[in-house]
């Protein structure tokens, strides 16, 4: 990625901010998500106790993650599943493309997985030659647009129904509807095809339990269902923070990531996958592999102020509350994961220095960690993340100016001398408001500035006081 | 008792009525009022640009003048979760951490300490007019304040108080990303703007000057003619 990634990210917030019907849209899509959301919250006896409670669920995993790995793996394996171990991004996309080659696979169905935008799965499987099929319906028309997914839950929604009609008459020489059934219908019957020609069928894991080894996969197109059971080989790419103790922790996280990632009591489809066809079973894979996934997980847990991060459970709540997001889009982060969760995450998996920029592109107003169902205290991290950025790369001409208000708040002499002056600049402002030099421009553009006090308060203060004290 | 005023810098500034609106009010309510007038700025704009060591230097003058205040009072969301939430952030590991804690709990802000603290909710007030409040995020969020402005609001005689749709969204402001990113700044702030206007209101209210300074500055760029109070200076205006 180029070190350009700040200025691309805000020359496309500036466009996109500046789109009303963009604004719009996705302000109307996410209304009605909150509608949903918090009828749903209502269902629950005490959602705010059930927050605290995933959030301890969370904790503990991660705290003993060394311990509930193995308990999860020797359950997988003594079903006869097959476990690899991934460090990073190139090593997970190895050992899939390993397995593909191995077993001479051509066509790859794959139902939505952010982990493998995360390593960029396609792209490598496609270089590699084997022709890969996203079978939730979000994700594939975004891949037959070639863009990323939007949104971590809705990877489509930036997209009306004539535009999804176009890219399917320009695709699939789809007849012009915009029906969404009729949509629907089109993409539908593509992949019952592709279901059936597949050899391979790659799936993400919502969660992985570490008592019995199973994982368990949600969704509401019935998709990942079928993504993991025609296929003669099943892998699922799990990062390893995906981890939770008991089916009872499992029985909290399936209503919360509902409610909290889509407005739903609970998703269509909840399957819990455990290994491959046993002997006398009549469906399912031959093989079945788990493929775990760090790239960065346990560089972050071993940092003690943000691993809670790690609780995430990607349910993009974050996202539809904020108030950046609703107004940038989720294109313009640049990054797999989006929004307040993207923002804090990204530095980690990917540099600090990079994308520092994106803990700035925040008014830290707080909603995305009001809204996270497993309390990941989002706003102040991106808080640490701005001083963890400024400790390793100090900014020059921002640690000038603020030298400068340091002393000057340091003194109070100072800080009236300072504002008494201004003051007295302040009528030539309007002599250059507006103008390139103007150094208030980035305000003044779109704001009426505010205007000093003719009397501050410090001032009016003393006559008060003379006034009112009786010595 | 005895309060202690925190009067942030560019209240002091810019909108020195609302510190004055805050002074007419507690002395009405009996209240002696005390300014420590080597007071400056929490340090709120270098510790959210990240610079936590200018802050802490900014911080520790603060803890110098604070620390021997009973309780210390603001009329600002913002600054007073500066004081309370993220001073021991700032502090921690320091051999002032204590300090900073201590002045922390002591800090309230200005709505929140006339009804939770002094238990008044009626100070006696006449406005005519009818307003929508604007919750900022630090004070709603960060201390948790949101229904004692309304509990105030309500008592005002003759002020119509109507809420806006949807009811909680950040204005934009945010320090110094309103000049940072400019653009989504705007484009928040427009989108309040739109709620604030589809109340019908001609005043918005609220515990802080610096989401209302945002505010204030485009509703004139849009040449709306609706005005931006500080609550104190809603309460104060028939004192």
């Amino acid at each position: 990625m180029s070190p350009n990634t700040a200025v691309q990210f805000k020359a496309q917030a500036t466009r996109l901010a500046a789109d009303l019907e963009h604004r719009q849209w996705i302000f109307k899509a996410l209304r009605g998500y909150e509608a949903k959301r918090d009828e749903c919250k209502a269902r629950f006896q005490n959602w705010e106790g059930a927050r605290q409670a995933a959030a301890e669920i969370k904790y503990d995993t991660l705290n003993h993650l060394d311990r509930y790995l193995e308990q999860f793996v020797h359950h997988l394996e003594s079903r006869g599943a097959r476990v690899h171990w991934a460090a990073d991004a190139r090593a997970a996309r190895e050992i899939i493309l390993d397995l593909a080659r191995q077993n001479q696979v051509r066509f790859i169905i794959k139902s939505k997985s952010m982990t493998s935008e995360e390593i960029h799965l396609n792209e490598a499987l496609e270089a590699g030659g084997f022709e890969v099929f996203e079978s939730d319906l979000g994700e594939y028309i975004v891949q037959l647009r070639q863009e990323p997914p939007y949104h971590i839950v809705f990877p489509a929604m930036h997209l009306k129904r004539g535009q999804i009609s176009e890219v399917f008459q320009q695709k699939l020489q789809a007849e012009p509807v915009t029906d969404p059934e009729a949509l629907t219908m089109i993409a539908r019957r593509v992949m019952r095809q592709k279901f059936c020609q597949a050899d391979m069928g790659i799936s993400g894991v919502n969660f992985g339990v570490a008592e019995n080894g199973m994982i368990s996969i949600t969704e509401n197109e019935g998709n990942a269902r079928l993504t993991t059971a025609l296929p003669r080989i099943h892998v699922a790419l799990m990062g390893i923070e995906k981890l939770v103790r008991t089916m009872d922790d499992l029985a909290l996280l399936l209503p919360m990531l509902a409610t909290a990632g889509a407005g739903q009591w609970l998703t269509g489809y909840n399957t819990l996958y455990g290994g491959p066809r046993l002997a006398g079973e009549s469906d399912g894979p031959e093989q079945f592999h788990v493929v775990l996934l760090d790239n960065g997980r346990t560089r972050l847990l071993a940092d003690a102020e943000q691993r809670d991060v790690l609780h995430c459970i990607r349910c993009g709540a974050c996202l539809n509350v904020c108030p950046i997001f609703r107004n940038v889009g989720g294109h313009t982060y640049g990054t797999t994961y989006q929004g307040p969760i993207g923002s804090v995450l990204t530095p980690h998996l990917r540099g600090l220095r990079e994308w520092k920029h994106l803990s700035y592109a925040s008014s830290l107003c707080g909603a995305c960690t009001e809204t996270c169902p497993v309390k990941i205290d989002l706003a102040h991290h991106l808080l640490h993340n701005r001083r963890n950025a400024v400790q390793a790369h100090p900014p020059f001409f921002e640690r000038l100016a603020f030298a400068g208000f340091q002393v000057m708040m340091r003194h109070p002499a100072l800080y009236r001398l300072g504002t008494t002056l201004a003051r007295w600049l302040q009528p030539l402002h309007g002599l250059v408001q507006g103008t390139a030099l103007d150094p208030a421009r980035a305000w003044t553009r779109s704001r009426e500035a505010p205007r000093l006090a003719r009397e501050s308060f410090h001032a009016w203060w003393k006559k008060h006081r003379r006034t009112t004290s009786p010595s | 008792m005895k309060i202690t005023l925190f009067i942030p810098c560019f209240i002091d500034q810019f909108y020195p009525q609302v510190g004055v609106s805050v002074v007419k009010i507690l002395e009405k309510l009996g209240h002696a009022v005390e300014y420590p007038e080597a007071q400056t700025c929490c340090g709120q704009p270098a510790f959210n640009s990240g610079l936590w060591d200018e802050a802490r230097a900014v911080a520790e003058h603060a803890l110098d003048v604070f620390q021997s205040a009973e309780v210390i009072v603001t009329p600002s969301g913002s600054c007073g979760a500066m004081l309370r939430v993220f001073y021991p952030q700032l502090f921690a590991g320091t051999p002032r951490y204590d300090l900073a804690c201590a002045v922390g709990r002591k800090t309230f802000e200005f709505s929140e300490f006339l009804v939770r603290r002094l238990g008044v909710t009626d100070v006696g007030a006449e406005f005519k007019g009818r307003a929508t409040f604007h919750d900022g995020c630090h004070g709603l969020r960060e201390l948790g304040v949101k229904d004692e402005p309304r509990q105030l609001l309500r008592q005002v005689r003759g002020l119509e108080l109507v809420e806006m749709d949807p009811p909680e969204v950040c204005c934009g402001f945010g320090g110094t990303f309103a000049v940072k990113f400019p653009m989504i700044s705007t484009a928040m702030g427009e989108g309040k703007c739109q709620a604030i206007a589809g109340t019908g209101a001609d005043y918005v209210i609220s515990l802080d000057s610096s989401c209302l300074m945002h505010l204030q500055g485009l509703l004139a760029r849009q040449g709306k003619n609706i005005r931006c109070l500080h609550l104190a200076e809603v309460l104060a205006q028939s004192l």
